[in-house]
C-alpha cells in the first residue's frame, strides 16, 4: 500500500480580534497581567454570520483550492468541534454539500473536547487504509464558548483548519498515529447549557500533561523516535504556557514547537488549535521535515501523529489559498459591546 | 376602441388613521366618489380593487368581494375583482377598468385603491413592502426596499453627479405642495437641513427621502364617453394608458438608474394620446423615495437622462415650475398606502384638470400624467388625462 | 412549523455553490438558472447546461443599510451590493470583511460562505454567499 498522509489543507481563521486588555476592563481586572499570564494578548472572534459551518466550508474550499482532486472522490467527511450549529443535524453534510462531495459520502460529526478534528484525521486515515475511500477529509473547527467575566473568555477562541487524506500525491506522510484516553473531568459542558466548566487546576497535570506526555511518549515509542529526530512539533495550545512547559518536559526545544504555536495570536481555537498548528507548520515545511502532533481533548485524551513532509510538498500550490499567518494578520479589532453582541451575550426576544 | 372618462372623484385623508378599518375607509373614498359622478348602483358594470396586500396587512384576502360587500352592493352583485401589482396596484386596477370599459364590455365601473397599514408593527409593514422585491435573491440576502432605490441612487451619483442636496430638493418640495393638501399625511413644510440630516436608513437615502407608512383610500369613477351626459359628475378624460412589465430584481435590468418599464409604460400612453413629454402640464409620479421622482421625470421624457437631479433647482418640477411635478405632495408629504396611491395620483390629476385643486391649483393645467410604479420598477402603469 | 425549510432548501445549490446555467444556444449564462433562456426562448428549451459560477465579480452599486429587516438588525449598518459576476450574471448580495474607505463602485469582490439568516433560535440556518474584497 502506498504511503498514506496529507494530500492538501487549508485554514480560515475569522477577521474579528478582541484584545485581552479589552476583555479585562470589562470586569475590572489587569488585562495586560493576564495577556502576559496567558501569552494571549488577543483572540479572535467569529463575526455574527460566522459559525463552525462558515469555518469549515472556507477551510475545506482552502484546502481544495490547492490540489486538484475531484470532490466527488472524497469518500469520508468528519468535522469535529464543540460549537456544532446544531446538537442534531451534522455540519459534515453542510460541507460536504457545499464542496460538491454529496452524494455518495460517508459523514458523522465528532467531539472530543478540543481533539475531535485529530481524531477525524484518524478515521479518514483509516478509512484510506482499509481502502474504503479515496480521499477523507478531516476538519477541526470551532467557535469556542465562554462564560462572561470566566478565566475562558481570555482564550476562547475562533477557527478551524482541514485536512485531505489520501494516498496519492501525499505531502506529507502519516508514519504513526497512537492515541491516550482516560475518563478525566477536567473540563465539560453539559447537554442543555450554554458554556462549559473546568476544575481550575485540575486541568493542568492530571488532564493536559498527563494526556499529551503520554501520547507522545508512546507514540515516538512507536515509531522508534526521540525528540531530536523531529524538526517541529505541534502541542493543544490552550495558552502559551502549556505547550512550552510540555515541550520542556518531553525535550524538545522552543525552536521546534514556535512555527506551531498559533495562540498567541488568536487565542485557543479549540478543535482548531493543532490542526492549525500543524498547518501553520506545513505552510513552511521543506521535504522531509519531520512533525510530532499531539493534541488534546478535555475529558480526557490526546491523539499523536508522527509526520513527515515528502518531496511532493515542493511542488504544492500552498499560494492558492491564504496562509495560517496570512489570515493571523489580516485583522480588525472590536470592542467588548460587539464582542457581546457577536457571541450572544446580549438576549432579547 | 371607446373612449373613457373619469366622472367621479373620492379620497379619505392619508396618514395613521387608528379609528377606521379597512372597510370603513373603503366605504369612504368609494361613496364619496360615486357621490362625486351621479351614478346609482344599479349603473355600475363592475369595481377593479387595488391593494398590495390585504393579506399580509389586515390578514384579509378576497377583497374584491369584500369591498363590493363594503360599499353596499352585493345584493346588486357586481362583479368585483382584486388586482395586484405592488405598488402600483392602485393604478393597474384603474387600466383593467379602463380597459373593460375601452373594449365595450362595460360603460361604468367603480375603481378603489385602499391599503390599510398601520395595524400591524412597524416592521411588519417594512417586512410586507419588501415583498414587492425579489424575495429569493434580494430580501433573502439583507438587502430593504430602501435599500434598492438607495442603490439607484448611488449609482445615479455615481454616473450624473447627483447629489444628496438633488434628492432633499425633491422632498423639501413635495412638503411644500402636501403642506397645501387637506387630505395629505404631512400638511408641514420641512428645510433643506432636516432633509440632509436626517435619521439614516439607507445611504444616501434618510428618512426624510423615503415615503411614510400610511392608512388611505381613493377612489374613481371611469365612464365610456358616450354616456357622460347620463350623469352629473365633471368629466376628464384618459387619452392615453400605458403599462409595462421588467425583471423583479433590480439586479436584473438592463441599466440600474433607468426603470425600462417607466419608458415603456410612458411610450405607450403617449403613442396612443398622440402626444410627446413636452405636451404634458402636470404630472404625478411616483417618489416612493426621492430619487424615484428623479429618475421618473427621465424615463418620462420630461428631462434628459442624467438631468433629473436639477429639475426642482432649475424651476422644472416646482409648483410654478415649466411642469409641475406631485403637486399632491407626492408619496413623501401626501402618504403612500400602497394600494390607494395609483388611484390618489388620478385623483389629483382630476382636480387639476378640472379647476378644483385648490390652493395648489395650476394655472391652465389641460394634460395631466399620472405614473405609478411597483416594487423597484418590475411594473409601471402610466396614464394620461385630458380636460374636456 | 418551522418555516420555510423546502424552499430554501431547494436553493441550496444556487445559495452554498453559486450554481447557474448557460443557454445552449447563445451560450448566456445566468443565476440563478433559468427553465430556457428569455432571448433564444424556444431555441433554448432543453439545452440549458448546468454551470458553476467563480463567485468573483465586481460592485457596481450598493449601499449602507442602517434600517434593518429583524433577521438583519443584529448586523447594523451593514454593506449590501448590486454586484456583476465575472460570467455576466449580476447578483444582490452583503459586502463582509472590507476596511469602510475602500468600498467602492468598481470593487473587486469574491464569494464567502456565511450564515446568512436563522429561523429564530429553534428554527433551522440558512447559509449562503456573502462578499469580501479581493485582496
Amino acid at each position: 500500500m502506498t504511503d498514506i498522509g496529507i494530500v492538501s489543507y487549508g485554514g480560515s481563521i475569522p477577521r474579528l480580534r478582541i484584545k485581552a486588555e479589552e476583555l479585562a476592563d470589562v470586569w475590572g481586572k489587569d488585562g495586560k497581567r493576564i495577556a502576559k499570564g496567558l501569552g494571549i494578548p488577543e483572540k479572535s472572534v467569529p463575526s455574527i454570520d460566522q459559525d463552525t459551518a462558515t469555518i469549515s466550508v472556507e477551510a475545506a474550499r482552502n484546502a481544495l483550492k490547492r490540489c486538484h482532486i475531484n470532490p466527488q472522490d472524497i469518500g469520508s467527511i468528519y468535522i469535529g468541534s464543540e460549537s456544532h450549529p446544531y446538537a442534531v443535524k451534522p455540519t459534515g453534510t453542510i460541507v460536504g454539500e457545499a464542496i460538491g462531495a454529496t452524494p455518495d459520502l460517508m459523514v458523522a460529526d465528532y467531539e472530543f473536547a478540543c481533539k475531535a478534528g485529530t481524531a477525524g484525521v484518524q478515521n479518514c486515515f483509516s478509512n484510506v487504509k482499509a481502502g474504503l475511500i479515496k480521499y477523507g477529509l478531516a476538519i477541526g473547527a470551532d467557535t469556542a464558548q465562554a462564560a462572561p467575566g470566566d478565566a475562558l473568555e481570555f482564550s476562547a477562541a475562533a477557527g478551524g483548519a482541514a485536512f485531505i487524506i489520501g494516498n496519492e500525491k501525499v505531502i506529507a506522510t502519516i508514519n504513526h498515529t497512537y492515541s491516550y484516553a482516560t475518563d478525566t473531568p477536567d473540563f465539560w459542558r453539559r447537554a442543555e447549557q450554554k458554556y462549559p466548566r473546568h476544575g481550575g487546576r485540575f486541568t493542568g497535570e492530571p488532564a493536559y500533561f498527563k494526556h499529551v506526555t503520554n501520547a507522545s511518549k508512546n507514540l515516538m515509542e512507536k515509531a522508534g523516535t526521540t525528540p531530536k529526530d523531529y524538526d517541529y512539533a505541534v502541542f493543544h495550545q490552550p495558552n502559551a504556557k502549556f505547550p512550552l512547559k510540555e515541550a520542556k518536559i518531553l525535550g524538545f526545544t522552543k525552536e521546534q514547537i514556535k512555527p506551531g504555536l498559533k495562540v498567541s495570536y488568536i487565542g485557543n481555537t479549540y478543535s482548531g488549535a493543532s490542526l492549525i498548528g500543524l498547518a501553520g507548520v506545513l505552510d513552511i515545511a521543506k521535504p522531509g521535515d519531520r512533525i510530532l502532533v499531539t493534541s488534546y481533548g478535555s475529558g480526557a485524551g490526546s491523539d499523536s501523529f508522527d509526520i513527515t513532509a515528502t518531496d511532493e510538498i515542493s511542488k504544492y500550490e500552498r499560494d492558492k489559498a491564504p496562509l495560517i499567518d496570512d489570515m493571523i494578520n489580516d485583522k480588525q479589532y472590536i470592542s467588548y459591546g460587539v464582542y457581546a453582541k457577536y457571541t450572544d451575550l446580549l438576549y432579547w426576544e | 376602441m371607446r373612449d373613457v372618462a373619469v366622472i367621479g372623484i373620492g379620497l379619505t385623508k392619508f396618514g395613521e388613521l387608528w379609528d377606521q378599518s379597512f372597510r370603513q375607509l373603503t366605504a369612504e373614498a368609494g361613496s364619496k366618489a360615486i357621490l362625486d359622478s351621479g351614478v346609482g348602483g344599479k349603473d355600475i358594470d363592475a369595481m377593479y380593487v387595488g391593494s398590495m396586500s390585504s393579506g399580509r396587512f389586515v390578514g384579509q384576502e378576497h377583497v374584491g368581494a369584500l369591498v363590493a360587500d363594503a360599499s353596499g352592493f352585493s345584493h346588486l352583485h357586481i362583479p368585483s375583482t382584486r388586482v395586484e401589482g405592488a405598488c402600483a396596484s392602485g393604478s393597474l386596477a384603474l387600466r383593467e377598468g379602463y380597459l373593460s370599459i375601452a373594449s365595450g364590455v362595460n360603460d361604468v365601473a367603480v375603481i378603489g385603491g385602499i391599503e390599510k397599514m398601520n395595524d400591524v408593527g412597524g416592521s411588519a409593514a417594512t417586512e410586507t413592502l419588501a415583498t414587492a422585491a425579489d424575495q429569493e435573491w434580494e430580501a433573502f440576502f439583507g438587502v430593504t426596499f430602501p435599500g434598492l432605490y438607495a442603490m439607484i441612487a448611488k449609482r445615479h451619483m455615481h454616473e450624473f453627479g447627483t447629489t444628496k442636496e438633488d434628492l432633499a430638493r425633491v422632498a423639501v418640495k413635495n412638503h411644500q405642495n402636501g403642506a397645501k393638501n387637506p387630505f395629505a399625511q404631512y400638511q408641514k413644510e420641512i428645510s433643506m437641513n432636516t432633509a440632509l440630516n436626517a435619521t439614516p436608513v439607507a445611504e444616501p437615502l434618510g428618512l426624510m427621502d423615503c415615503s411614510p407608512v400610511t392608512d388611505g383610500a381613493a377612489a374613481v369613477v371611469l365612464c365610456a364617453a358616450d354616456r357622460i351626459g347620463d350623469f352629473s359628475g365633471k368629466p376628464v378624460k384618459i387619452i392615453g394608458s400605458g403599462q409595462a412589465s421588467d425583471t423583479l430584481s433590480l439586479h436584473g435590468r438592463r441599466d440600474i438608474t433607468t426603470l425600462d418599464a417607466s419608458v415603456h409604460a410612458g411610450k405607450m400612453a403617449y403613442e396612443q394620446a398622440h402626444l410627446k413629454p413636452s405636451d404634458i402640464n402636470i404630472a404625478e409620479v411616483h417618489d416612493c423615495f426621492t430619487i424615484a421622482e428623479i429618475c421618473a421625470i427621465e424615463d418620462l421624457g420630461f428631462v434628459k437622462k442624467g438631468e433629473g437631479g436639477k429639475a426642482v433647482e432649475n424651476k422644472i418640477t416646482t409648483i410654478d415650475g415649466s411642469l409641475p411635478v406631485n403637486t399632491s405632495g407626492g408619496l413623501k408629504s401626501k402618504g403612500h398606502p400602497v394600494g390607494a396611491t395609483g388611484v390618489a395620483q388620478i385623483v389629483e390629476i382630476t382636480k387639476q384638470l378640472r379647476g378644483e385643486a385648490d390652493k395648489r391649483q395650476v394655472k391652465d393645467a389641460r394634460i395631466g400624467l399620472a405614473h405609478n410604479v411597483g416594487g423597484s420598477g418590475a411594473t409601471c402603469v402610466v396614464h394620461i388625462l385630458e380636460g374636456m | 412549523m418551522p418555516k420555510d425549510v423546502p424552499r430554501f432548501w431547494r436553493e441550496i445549490q444556487q445559495r452554498y455553490n453559486m450554481m447557474g446555467n448557460k443557454c445552449g444556444s447563445c451560450d448566456r449564462v445566468y443565476f440563478p438558472p433559468r427553465e430556457s433562456c428569455p432571448y433564444c426562448r424556444r431555441e433554448s428549451m432543453g439545452k440549458m447546461e448546468k454551470i458553476k459560477l467563480s463567485g468573483k465579480g465586481e460592485i457596481i452599486t450598493y449601499t449602507i443599510i442602517h434600517v434593518g429587516p429583524e433577521e438583519f438588525e443584529e448586523q447594523v449598518p451593514y454593506p449590501v451590493a448590486i454586484i456583476q459576476l465575472e460570467e455576466g450574471p449580476k447578483i444582490t448580495a452583503q459586502i463582509v470583511d472590507y476596511n469602510i474607505d475602500e468600498l467602492k463602485i468598481g470593487m473587486k469582490v469574491e464569494s464567502e460562505f456565511r450564515k446568512i439568516q436563522q429561523d429564530g433560535s429553534t428554527g433551522a440556518i440558512y447559509y449562503g454567499y456573502k462578499f469580501k474584497p479581493v485582496k
